[in-house]
């Protein structure tokens, strides 16, 4: 019997609202599945897409981000900035063939930890029933392994979560 | 005086054959390229075998100009071949350099791939339906054909590649200023793109003003202003995110740029990069009207993607089956 | 930066806080092997000294260069450390916090998983500092004048306080004189003061004082540059007045030929010459010349107040002029204006003579008003019976959402004016009676006693019947629909933002809210600051405010101003966007992304160019910017990435 799948989720929180509604989550010692790891940035606004991607590529099973409520940005409105994104993100993220629960923009303010530890739950549960997420990367593993085993020469790609740069 | 002169090859894997023909617009510049370089291997235009070049000491070709992705076994065998024979391997157009306009496929299986194109399109006449495999057997004898790959590659994913020349196909006058440079020894960092760091935007001489977008539409919806930003009439243009180089062709002619140029420097994915530009311009504070906006990008991925996806983050799309 | 990277990584068991659930040092002992890390140790208490000299020891002697803190959230204790690594001379954004107490220990249930977590955090921490830059806090020169936009009550009490607090202060009126809406005001709630008896000496003393200046019939037109260093350029209108010559004698005005133009300032109840005093306690008491209406200006004959002047103060040829003056600090405070009830037919104002608004009936009820303080119908007769409607264009869905605050004690005013003076039958239709303020409950209570009918119920229409004035209502306290005759009805208009906030809005670069109203830093605790720093707003041009809260908010923001400036410099966050002229495309994208016009465009270079005393460090123009060329500092593309990496490290 294996262990259960823990999924690792990446989440990226903005410092006023989402990053403070953890922390109190914290304080308030709200006991919620350790599986989502957070990076901070100042704002949800300041989240380019390309984080969304990168967390994947690097073999994360979900990524949660989020932000002030809307009208509560501290920067006014930098969450609204990043709805426009996810709006397309979400669409994008989908032709890729990325199941639409891996992906969430939420808002949690600085007195919410109890919401956060909702959306946190929700989030792994979700992400458990859909298994790890699968690296397109994945296709490249195996053609250098089928290559090896042909014996043909091929120049090693590094190791590690990626391929290429 | 022969021993002086550049030894040059050109090939073409996975492509359309466009980078080949923007090779031979540089026209009358051509002469001057004979008058400088012999050239050793060029199977579109002269009839080489892949064995003369396997007969050449490494590193024997000064520069080889490879177009194309890497799609099968035939591509990356010769690409690695062509890569122990040359001083300076230059990657030349956006197949080449990022996986170009058929790096779309990664969006696909290789068998979906191979169904629809050997029985499912109209035209087809495959009642057996047959799918070529790399190996097979005709009369007693086997025949090898090379494998198609699970997705599309750029070439840096199996060699090492020195100078990069994106543009499907790339501006004539920078393939003969790539030679030139070449020729006088003037080649700027290995690793380096062939072209300006800025971006289309900065070519292209529309006025960019609104930066708001109220509605997004299709090229064909509407005949645009010319002198206004198209991206400000609600076209999605890719220039924002797009390397210079091309002097704006696309927007010169009233169409939006689709991205040919790949990615500004130092940028890790071009298609993310484009679509955080583009979807900020239809902020609001009404978030429903927002997703009704922006919902009207039918296909982000492939607009921000069509020329980079074996060159973006994932690569292509995450593919259940392939398990 | 060809330096050896040498990383101290400091895990804090926070007494019992992280140690209960992580294994402090199984996490240092697996940060001893990431790559770069020198020194990796646990510790009971990072925060209190010992842990602090920790820290410093192996700076000064293992030559550390990069701390990493695994501990407490970095909300808490970031500015602890930033400083222990500054004090022996490491630049404090060489420090990075892993946040293990309040996103791992305290939140988390199984010892192994948080022991796991805390490591990918650590990891991450340690992935990102080296490639984190050394930043500093910097300082801008700071101007000490305050521009004050707006010459109501508001605007007088900032500038009053601001010149108190021995500060230079500018006050730009766009009308003739200073005074603003409560100068039309006869008598104020609750305590039935006269209006103009509070007032003037404020109006008077403003131009006293010697560090003050008024620029009346003057405009904002632009306003350059950022907190402490703004740079305004005003328009002085063309007055066709030399004020300096002027000595206010008001010849010219009784000497004008054209006598029959609308006098706006009296809500147009009675009319004026072309060259004209507002109101005859206007400061300046000095007239202006409506060029429109004038016959010089219109036919190019006349001038007769140019031939009596006894001074030659009237200048035909006088231009709008252009002066550009430095502040530090600009105060708002560009009032309301009324909701013009002619918008819904429903009400009957501008098709019935006597259905007036409330600004009206409170000219018409001012002694120096002109009917002398008579209430008088179209016709000359005094009304036998006034009706008071209430929520003209606020509380409804269709005009205004909100509640105009003032109207209800001003129109409970108004009623008890409308019954001393023609002690006829008053009505008074209202939705809900809102009298929120000091005194203001005992004033309702003081005027139900005065044998005002009180009808609970919105008077929804007005129709006129064989001359008749009638008032429609459905009587809520009755459950009945009612109409009343009366003879002229007062209708209390919505108060609203000005017509040219949008304007004035863009030219500052501050935000309006929904309501059209300029809209404060924080509903609750920064109720006078704007987004942008060093503008700051009072009185009614943020919100439906009566004359307390006026004064109050005038003051208040005149405090910010005098703290802002008061400081000597502006500091500027190291944290803040920051613009790679090589790799911009000049696209533009992020110019109308930033909420504090921090991102200008250079025509010239054809780049975005960053004012960093104006961001404020959001970063979201580099989450869209498509080169990469706007970074955020302490927070760029790479960090984050690398960020990402580490923390799926484990």
């Amino acid at each position: 019997m294996t262990k259960e799948f823990e999924p690792r989720i990446v989440g990226i929180l903005c410092n006023w609202c989402s990053y403070a509604g953890a922390d109190l989550a914290g304080i308030s010692r709200i006991k919620y599945p350790p599986n989502v790891r957070i990076v901070r940035v100042m704002c949800s606004g300041r989240v380019d897409p390309s984080f969304v991607l990168k967390a994947f590529a690097e073999g994360a099973d979900g990524v949660l981000v989020s932000g002030c409520h809307p009208v509560d940005c501290h920067y006014i409105e930098g969450n609204y900035k990043m709805w426009a994104r996810k709006v397309m993100l979400e669409t994008m993220l989908q032709q890729l063939g990325i199941e639409p629960e891996r992906f969430r923009l939420t808002w949690v303010s600085a007195n919410e930890g109890e919401l956060f530890k909702q959306y946190v739950t929700e989030m792994v549960d979700a992400v458990k029933k859909l298994g790890p997420f699968q690296k397109p990367v994945n296709w490249m593993t195996e053609l250098l392994e089928h290559e090896r085993s042909l014996g043909t020469a091929v120049q090693e790609i590094a190791a590690g979560g990626g391929v290429g740069e | 005086m022969s021993d002086k002169k550049l030894k040059l090859g050109l090939y073409w894997a996975a492509g359309c054959g466009g980078c080949d023909v923007a090779v031979l617009d540089i026209d009358e510049k051509i002469l001057d390229v004979a008058e400088v370089a012999d050239i050793h291997f060029w199977p579109i235009a002269m009839d080489f075998k892949y064995k003369d070049v396997a007969a050449m000491d490494d590193g024997f070709l000064d520069v080889c100009f490879l177009n194309g992705a890497i799609r099968n076994s035939e591509n990356k065998e010769v690409a690695e071949l062509l890569r122990a024979k040359s001083k300076v391997l230059v990657a030349l157009g956006t197949c080449a350099c990022y996986g170009g306009v058929i790096g779309l496929a990664n969006f696909c299986t290789r068998e979906e791939i191979l169904e629809t194109a050997f029985k499912k399109t109209v035209s087809t006449d495959n009642p057996e339906g047959i799918i070529p495999q790399p190996v097979s057997e005709v009369d007693g004898c086997e025949l090898h054909i090379p494998e198609v790959y699970e997705a599309v590659y750029k070439l840096d994913d199996f060699v090492n590649v020195d100078y990069y020349l994106p543009g499907c196909p790339p501006r004539a006058e920078l393939i003969a200023k790539a030679i030139d440079a070449i020729v006088a020894g003037q080649l700027p960092e290995p690793g380096s793109v062939l072209l300006p760091a800025k971006t289309v935007c900065d070519e292209c001489k529309r006025e960019k003003k609104d930066r708001h977008v109220d509605e997004f539409k299709r090229p064909w919806e509407l005949i645009p202003d010319e002198e206004k930003c198209l991206l400000d009439q609600g076209l999605v243009c890719m220039g924002p995110a797009t390397r210079a180089g091309c002097g704006a062709a696309c927007t010169n002619v009233n169409m939006p740029c689709r991205g040919c140029y790949g990615p500004a420097e130092g940028v890790i994915d071009q298609g993310a990069k484009a679509m955080s530009a583009v979807a900020v311009t239809a902020v609001s504070t009404n978030l429903a009207e927002m997703e009704k906006v922006i919902s009207q990008v039918k296909d982000p991925a492939g607009t921000f993607y069509m020329y980079g996806l074996p060159n973006s983050l994932l690569r292509g799309r995450q593919m259940k089956e392939a398990k | 930066m060809s330096e050896e990277i040498k990383i101290g990584v400091y895990v804090c068991h926070c007494g019992s806080n992280i140690a209960d659930k992580v294994d402090c040092a199984a996490v240092a002992e697996f940060a001893s092997k990431l790559p770069n890390v020198t020194v990796a140790r646990d510790f009971q208490y990072m925060c209190a000294d010992p842990g602090q000299e920790l820290i410093r020891k192996d700076i000064k002697e293992q030559g550390i260069n990069r701390v990493v803190v695994a501990s407490c959230s970095p909300r808490m204790h970031e500015p602890t450390f930033r400083k222990v690594c500054e004090s022996v001379g490491l630049n404090g954004y060489f420090f990075e916090m892993a946040n293990i107490r309040e996103h791992v220990s305290w939140c988390t249930e199984d010892r192994e998983a948080a022991t796991e977590k805390a490591k990918a955090l650590v990891a991450a921490a340690v992935a990102r500092v080296p490639l984190q830059e050394p930043l500093y806090e910097r300082y801008a020169d700071m101007n000490d004048r305050v521009l004050v936009i707006g010459g109501g009550i508001a605007g007088i009490e900032a500038a009053l306080k601001v010149s108190g607090g021995n500060k230079e202060v500018v006050i730009v009126e766009k009308e003739p004189s200073i005074g603003g809406t409560m100068a039309k005001l006869d008598k104020t709630f609750p305590t039935l003061d006269c209006s103009a008896c509070i007032l003037t000496p404020k109006m008077v003393e403003c131009a006293q004082r010697d560090n003050v200046k008024l620029y009346t019939y003057s405009e904002v037109e632009k306003v350059d540059g950022y907190v402490g260093n703004f740079t305004v350029t005003i328009r002085k209108k063309a007055r066709s007045v030399d004020l300096d010559k002027c000595t206010g004698c008001g010849l010219c005005i009784t000497k004008c030929p054209t006598k029959d133009i609308p006098h706006e300032w009296e809500e147009n109840l009675t009319t004026r010459t072309a060259i004209f005093t507002p109101f005859p306690q206007a400061v300046p008491n000095k007239p202006v010349i409506d060029r429109e209406n004038c016959r010089y200006f219109t036919t190019g004959k006349c001038g007769i107040c140019a031939k009596v002047c006894p001074t030659d103060a009237v200048d035909f040829e006088q231009e709008d002029e252009l002066v550009t003056e430095d502040f530090g600090a600009i105060i708002v405070a560009t009032g309301f204006e009324l909701f013009d009830p002619s918008v819904g037919p429903q009400w009957g104002f501008g098709k019935f003579d006597n259905v007036i608004t409330s600004l009206q009936f409170e000219r018409m009820v001012n002694a120096s008003g002109p009917t002398k303080g008579k209430v008088l119908l179209k016709n000359g007769e005094e009304p036998k019976s006034i009706a008071i409607l209430h929520c003209i264009g606020s509380r409804d869905e269709n005009y205004h959402e909100y509640c105009s605050r003032f109207c209800c004690t001003a129109a409970l005013k108004l009623a008890h004016l409308a019954k001393e003076k023609t002690n006829g039958d008053v009505y008074s239709f209202y939705i809900d009676m809102r009298t929120f303020g000091k005194g203001y409950e005992e004033f309702y209570n003081r005027i139900m006693s005065e044998g005002i009918h009180f009808i609970r119920g919105k008077g929804t229409e007005v129709v006129e019947r064989k001359g008749q004035l009638l008032v429609r209502t459905e009587d809520t306290l009755l459950g009945k629909y009612r109409e009343v005759p009366v003879d002229m009805v007062v209708l209390m208009a919505a108060c609203q933002p000005g017509q040219d906030t949008e304007k004035l809005a863009q030219t500052l670069a501050i935000q309006r809210s929904a309501d059209g109203f300029f809209l404060e830093a924080h509903p609750k605790l920064e109720p006078l600051k704007t987004a942008t720093d060093g503008i700051f707003l009072c009185g009614a041009c943020q919100g439906p405010k009566d004359i307390p809260d006026s004064v109050a908010q005038g003051a208040g923001a005149a405090s910010e101003a005098l703290s802002l400036i008061s400081a000597g410099k502006v500091k500027i966050s190291p944290i803040v966007a920051r613009c790679d002229e090589d790799k911009c495309g000049g696209c533009m994208i992020c110019i109308n992304l930033c909420p504090y016009t921090a991102i200008s465009y250079d025509e010239e270079k054809k780049v975005a160019v960053v004012n960093e005393a104006k961001c404020k460090g959001c970063g979201t123009c580099s989450g869209s910017c498509p080169t990469g060329a706007m970074t955020n500092t302490n927070f760029t593309d790479e960090q984050i990435m690398t960020q990402i990496e580490g923390v799926l490290a484990v």
